[in-house]
């Protein structure tokens, strides 16, 4: 094959962030004890969105793609933020 | 004709992952869903919500989150010449698959045993809130569940074409595919397991 692979990630580096996975899945059932009102939602979407980024940059090897990948990722989410962001300014305002 | 085939191995990946971003949309529309019911129904979304088992979904977050580190190094295995390593990482991928199914099998049953399921009497006669909750749960956890068995099967063609080294060190484009379908069938149930199973109790 004539075109150049992107860099081999160390078993190491996977091993540690599976271990970072985990530890926050921990976390967000531990927090989930507490009765923390309306921001129960938000620790856990955050804590979710820490581990969707650590899958998507790793496992997934986003972190070693070039430029095209990553600005068409942005743009499918700035997709889903505005879908999801127009449908509450008419759920929350109407 | 002898010699050289075109591939194009970025173009190939860059076609999966603009499959992925349909997914990605094709699930988004399914937590907005789940999003405006909540805002709308937010009692009846914690009674419904509190009789999921915390357990069955922290317990398949783990097998998935472990079933995604196997497939990730299952290809640096590939690459470095391990194929017989491999080739059992996969095969750990697909246990991981089955033991996620099996687990959900239980948990459906059970609820399945107590009448809910979507289009049941018990659940006619319960707050329209909470039959809500529990159709778009069983919505969103059977599609998901779908792309379980879907990305366990793309697995183990991967496995068939390594075992014949169609698959290998210099070309693996498509056990990179499968791997990253399998990892977008992980990310969702990031989201699933604590929109369903923890913020509600």
């Amino acid at each position: 094959m004539s075109e150049e692979h992107a860099h081999i990630v160390p078993y190491k580096t996977f091993a540690i962030v599976w271990i970072a996975l985990l530890f926050l899945t921990g976390t967000t059932i531990a927090v989930a004890q507490y009765d923390l009102g309306a921001m129960n939602v938000w620790v856990a979407l955050g804590i979710a969105t820490v581990k969707a980024g650590l899958v998507v940059a790793v496992f997934m090897h986003m972190k070693h793609e070039s430029i095209l990948f990553k600005l068409s990722l942005l743009t499918a989410l700035t997709m889903l933020a505005i879908f999801i962001g127009f449908t509450f300014l008419d759920v929350l305002y109407r | 004709m002898s010699g050289h085939v075109h591939k194009d191995y970025i173009g190939a990946k860059f076609g999966m992952w603009l499959f992925l971003f349909t997914e990605i949309l094709l699930f988004g529309g399914l937590f907005i869903l789940y999003a405006v019911y909540l805002t709308r129904y937010p009692q009846e979304f914690i009674s419904a919500g509190s009789e999921l088992n915390v357990w069955f979904g922290g317990g398949n977050t783990m097998v998935l989150l472990t079933s995604s580190l196997f497939v990730a190094i299952s290809i640096t295995a590939l690459r470095r010449g391990a194929k017989t390593l491999c080739l059992r990482l996969l095969g750990g991928t697909i246990a991981c698959a089955v033991i996620f199914m099996v687990n959900k099998y239980f948990e459906w049953s059970a609820k399945i045993s107590h009448g809910i399921y979507p289009g049941s009497e018990h659940l006619k006669e319960l707050q329209p809130g909470e039959m809500v909750f529990f159709n778009i749960y069983y919505l969103t956890t059977g599609l998901h569940g779908l792309h379980v068995v879907i990305g366990a099967v793309l697995i183990a063609w991967s496995m068939f074409l390594i075992k014949s080294d169609k698959v290998n060190a210099d070309d693996f484009v498509i056990l990179e595919n499968a791997g990253l379908y399998w990892h977008l069938v992980d990310l969702i149930w990031i989201f699933v397991f604590p929109l369903y199973y923890l913020i509600l109790h």
